[in-house]
């Protein structure tokens, strides 16, 4: 318990030396996105509005094939919208940028570079001198419990360890917002929930924005201040619930009366919304 | 051999890897190899050392015993059908004996001019090779990225791939100022399709969430290029230049059986001239052992590069 603490501290040391907060603020305004043209057009999202506060933390929850990854690729700059504009700290996006750290679900480290060399990539290819990148290297390995492992290849890693130098990385890079597309989807249950917990620690220590697309609702509940659930055909938001769970939260938050409450409020939006497009498609 | 090295596995020096395990070191205290006391530093370094060396030698002479065994078989059947003069659909009777083709080579191996003639295609082969490992890569990558590049470039490979070293020799002597620069020519197409392709499918490959994860975290189009996409094509490319230096000493001989004065191709077209027989396959052995050796060159030098794909389990 007395090492989770101090590793706490440890992580507000980081962040406040950093300094994001206050930045970071996400406004998506009426995006649409389709792909294809003429008749084979398909609408991955539709004249979606989203306003997330700076250092807020933002679940997409939705089934899949809802364009919840589709609209975070917008904010992340890999997708255009074909309407509409993402801005975010009132730049609109024109493309993927530092300021916006992103997270996969596949493991994206780079297999031919250590871990070390992985997470001081962005620092590195921004220019900053070499002792300024050792000094990150070393910062973000402790952070993620991983010094042992600076020379080490990818592949040599664990899928968890793996994701959390791919969060290492995108933080390493001081962004103002952390774009997360279901990082912990391929993980084993008890390794996804303990990545949960550090994801919080980490997330409240640099209190920057974070923007986390997943399917599932425990998860979504777990980690979120608000929760955006998405519905299929065309991808669009149905509803937008407020987490007012206290923080921090542990594990043993998902069996408390109000954790219940929203899952129930949860699982009757996306409920009422497959019922409505089964019946669509049954027509 | 022993003895010289066993204060070695006791340093167990990064040196040390490259060094085979005498036979005889590892049965001395009952199959186990020999326990290193060490004072300083990690113990069981020298043991570690010496174990993977037991293994590696093991998994080795397993291949090395049965090779052997595989080719004494061949040459006792050289010996067998030469020494008869056995004519029965292929002929026998103008085969050397492997004795005589042995003899043949340690003669050879006297002579300064059989040096002359290995350096000479080395040159060729090192002239050729490495041009066509430039502009075998650069062509590659641009068809790998470049939809434009792919189908301006495609057609020219797919129709000159399949031409035949010997084809273009003709050509080659109209087209350039000297017989050595076509030889060369010849050697440098006979590497630039295998590198082209290999290169092509490699810089194809290089997975879109990483190009995506460098793109997020700032890197240019040059880095991008630089340390994702190349390190991404790598373990083809090398692939591609094993090929393609295989196919460069291929071609080579056909080019210098026709022209040249030197060259182990003119040697062994030579001794066909001259009824020497047992240079003739003194001069194709060599080139297969040249082949042989300049490929796993490309491979060795290449293996610093591609470390990080040995530790993916």
């Amino acid at each position: 318990m007395k090492e989770v603490v101090s590793f706490t501290e440890r992580l507000a040391g980081l962040g406040s030396q950093r300094g994001s907060v206050g930045r970071g603020h996400i406004r998506v305004d009426g995006v649409t996105i389709s792909f294809g043209s003429g008749r084979k057009t398909h609408q991955a999202v539709m004249e979606t509005n989203l306003d997330i506060r700076p250092g807020e933390f933002v679940c997409i929850l939705g089934p899949s094939g809802c364009g919840k990854s589709t609209l975070l690729s917008s904010i992340a700059g890999y997708v255009r919208p074909s309407t509409g504009e993402v801005l975010v700290d009132d730049a609109p996006v024109r493309g993927p940028g530092p300021e916006r750290g992103m997270v996969f679900q596949q493991y994206s480290l780079f297999p031919w570079k250590t871990i070390a060399e992985n997470i001081v990539f962005g620092p590195k290819v921004a220019g900053r001198p070499k002792a300024e990148c050792a000094a990150i290297a070393a910062t973000f390995l402790e952070m993620v419990g991983l010094t042992k492992f600076a020379n080490a290849y990818p592949a040599e890693l664990s899928g968890g360890m793996q994701q959390r130098v791919g969060i290492a990385r995108a933080l390493a890079n001081s962004p103002s917002v952390l774009l997360m597309d279901e990082p912990f989807g391929a993980l084993d249950a008890q390794t996804r929930l303990m990545m949960q917990e550090s994801l919080l620690e980490i997330w409240s220590a640099f209190g920057i924005t974070v923007v986390f697309v997943t399917h599932d609702v425990d998860e979504a509940i777990f980690l979120a201040d608000r929760i955006v659930i998405m519905s299929a055909s065309p991808g669009s938001v149905i509803a937008d619930l407020k987490v007012t769970l206290p923080r921090p939260r542990s594990s043993e938050l998902a069996t408390s009366e109000a954790f219940m409450g929203l899952k129930r409020a949860c699982h009757e939006a996306i409920r009422a919304e497959s019922l409505r497009a089964f019946a669509q498609q049954s027509q | 051999m022993q003895d010289a090295l066993k204060p070695q596995v006791a340093y167990a020096g990064p040196t040390l890897v490259a060094v085979p395990p005498a036979p005889g070191e590892t049965p001395r205290g009952g199959g186990r190899p020999p326990v290193v006391e060490d004072r300083e530093g990690p113990p069981s370094v020298g043991v570690v050392v010496a174990q993977a060396m037991a293994g590696w030698f093991q998994t080795r002479a397993y291949g090395l015993v049965v090779g052997c065994i595989g080719l004494a078989i061949g040459l006792g059947l050289w010996q067998l059908m030469s020494a008869n003069k056995v004519n029965f659909f292929i002929n026998f009777a103008n085969v050397p004996l492997p004795g005589a083709v042995f003899a043949a080579f340690t003669d050879h191996v006297m002579d300064r001019e059989f040096y002359i003639h290995i350096e000479v295609s080395v040159l060729r082969i090192a002239a050729g090779f490495c041009i066509a490992a430039v502009l075998g890569v650069l062509l590659g990558t641009v068809m790998g990225r470049s939809r434009f590049g792919a189908a301006l470039i495609a057609p020219y490979i797919e129709i000159l791939r399949p031409i035949p070293a010997v084809a273009w020799i003709p050509l080659a002597i109209l087209m350039w100022p000297t017989d050595e620069a076509s030889i060369v020519f010849i050697t440098f197409l006979g590497a630039l399709f295998p590198v082209v392709i290999n290169t092509m499918h490699g810089v194809e490959q290089a997975p879109e969430v990483l190009v995506r994860a460098a793109k997020s975290l700032g890197a240019s189009p040059l880095q991008i290029f630089a340390q994702v996409i190349f390190p991404a094509a790598l373990p083809n490319i090398v692939t591609g230049l094993a090929v393609g230096m295989g196919v460069s000493w291929f071609s080579l001989l056909a080019g210098e059986i026709i022209s040249g004065q030197y060259g182990i191709g003119y040697f062994t077209w030579n001794a066909y001239s001259l009824v020497n027989y047992p240079d003739i396959i003194v001069g194709m052995l060599v080139t297969g052992l040249l082949g042989t050796v300049s490929t796993s060159l490309v491979r060795l030098l290449a293996q610093p590069l591609l470390k990080w794909q040995r530790k993916a389990r």
